[in-house]
């Protein structure tokens, strides 16, 4: 009754449904993310030195954040929403008068001679707390990173690049840029951050 | 007429489906080369930050990853409620973060070894106390580029 000639063949109709079983399997288990956050650089641990580097006060931008979370800037409180315009203000002020060495012809601030001399001067002391929220801290931190990239982003435009700061550092850290161009955007990038360099220290913080 | 009629009556034949494993097949491999399988579970809340002005993290073989938060209810018995730093898949002190992170960069390849970030995926609720120990360490080993990771989204709302 049987037939005996050769194996019967194995239907392939199910072959659908394992591969969708795997499909899925790998659907949930994908995590397609990559982590982006805020970079920073810690300072380098040095030997103490004997003499100390002399900063003038007014270019000095000191941020304190309490436990509580609130904000002391320049020893006055100040609602955490206002930080970024009153840093880019201190950061922009080019308090300098002309014919100083320390001119600032780019700036478009102020100038008022109670505020920092020249973006490259300036400098944002920030200290915090050891009961600080991180959540917090990182608010901060994206303020005054905002204010830097906002200034520098102007820059961009009137320096007349097609692109923003923030644009370029992104193009240039992007691996699919070709080397041609990032050689490119690695001037116009350093060029700037000249112009407006990040200089936000968090010196060691005082104990209470 | 009847030529006609016939014509007519004719059904939509049915859509062949011969071709379907091969598309699954495709998105299959496609899911399986993309895939990333985390290799520690978190034993620690992380809830991250939000943040507007972010770098991606583009390099992922040129990270350290340090996870701080609170333990999981899992572990909340065993190690309490303090926010706890997480090194791989075991929870660690202080002291321990700087041998981590130089044991981290040796396993990495010698041309990328200069350049490595160390990512901190710190809770929301995590106090700075922690971060700034680790910093210390990180500095002691002279592992200075850091990356607050975080999640996009207006600043303010951690402020919640």
């Amino acid at each position: 009754m049987a037939r005996r000639g050769g194996a019967p063949e194995v239907s392939a109709g199910s072959m659908a449904d394992i591969a969708f079983l795997l499909l899925i399997f790998f659907l949930v288990t994908t995590t397609i993310e990559t982590d982006a956050g805020l970079d920073r650089m810690l300072p380098p641990k040095e030997p103490p030195t004997d003499e100390e580097i002399i900063l003038k006060k007014k270019n000095i931008f000191t941020v304190q954040i309490g436990k509580d979370g609130q904000l002391l800037v320049e020893e006055d409180l100040l609602d955490i929403k206002k930080l970024r315009e009153k840093a880019v203000a201190f950061l922009d002020n080019g308090g300098a008068v002309k014919g100083d060495p320390n001119y600032c012809d780019y700036c478009e601030g102020e100038r008022s001679p109670e505020s920092s001399d020249n973006p490259i001067k300036a400098v944002i002391s920030l200290k915090n707390d050891r009961e600080t929220k991180y959540s917090v801290y990182i608010t901060v931190q994206n303020e005054l990173v905002a204010a830097y990239n906002e200034l520098r982003n102007r820059t961009a435009k009137k320096l007349g690049y097609n692109m923003s700061f923030t644009e370029m550092e992104a193009a240039y850290a992007d691996q699919e840029t070709p080397d041609e161009t990032k050689e490119k955007l690695k001037v116009r990038i350093k060029k700037i951050q000249d112009l407006y360099p990040q200089k936000l220290s968090e010196a060691e913080t005082s104990t209470n | 007429m009847s030529k006609f009629k016939k014509k007519k009556d004719g059904e939509l034949p049915p859509v062949s489906t011969a071709s379907l494993p091969d598309i699954v097949f495709m998105l299959l491999f496609f899911f399986m080369t993309v895939t990333v399988m985390k290799d520690s579970e978190p034993m620690v809340a992380n809830e991250l930050p939000n943040a507007t002005e972010l770098k991606k993290l583009e390099k992922k073989d040129r990270v350290v990853y340090i996870f701080v938060g609170q333990p999981t209810e899992k572990y909340q018995n065993a190690f309490g409620k303090e926010p706890k730093i997480q090194l791989n898949d075991k929870f660690a002190n202080v002291s321990e973060v700087g041998d981590y992170v130089l044991e981290e960069i040796a396993k990495k390849p010698q041309e990328v070894q200069s350049s490595i970030t160390t990512a901190l995926k710190v809770d929301k609720n995590a106090n700075m106390g922690i971060i700034m120990d680790i910093k210390e360490e990180l500095r002691k080993v002279n592992a200075l580029k850091v990356n607050y990771t975080t999640y996009d989204g207006d600043a303010f709302k951690n402020l919640q």
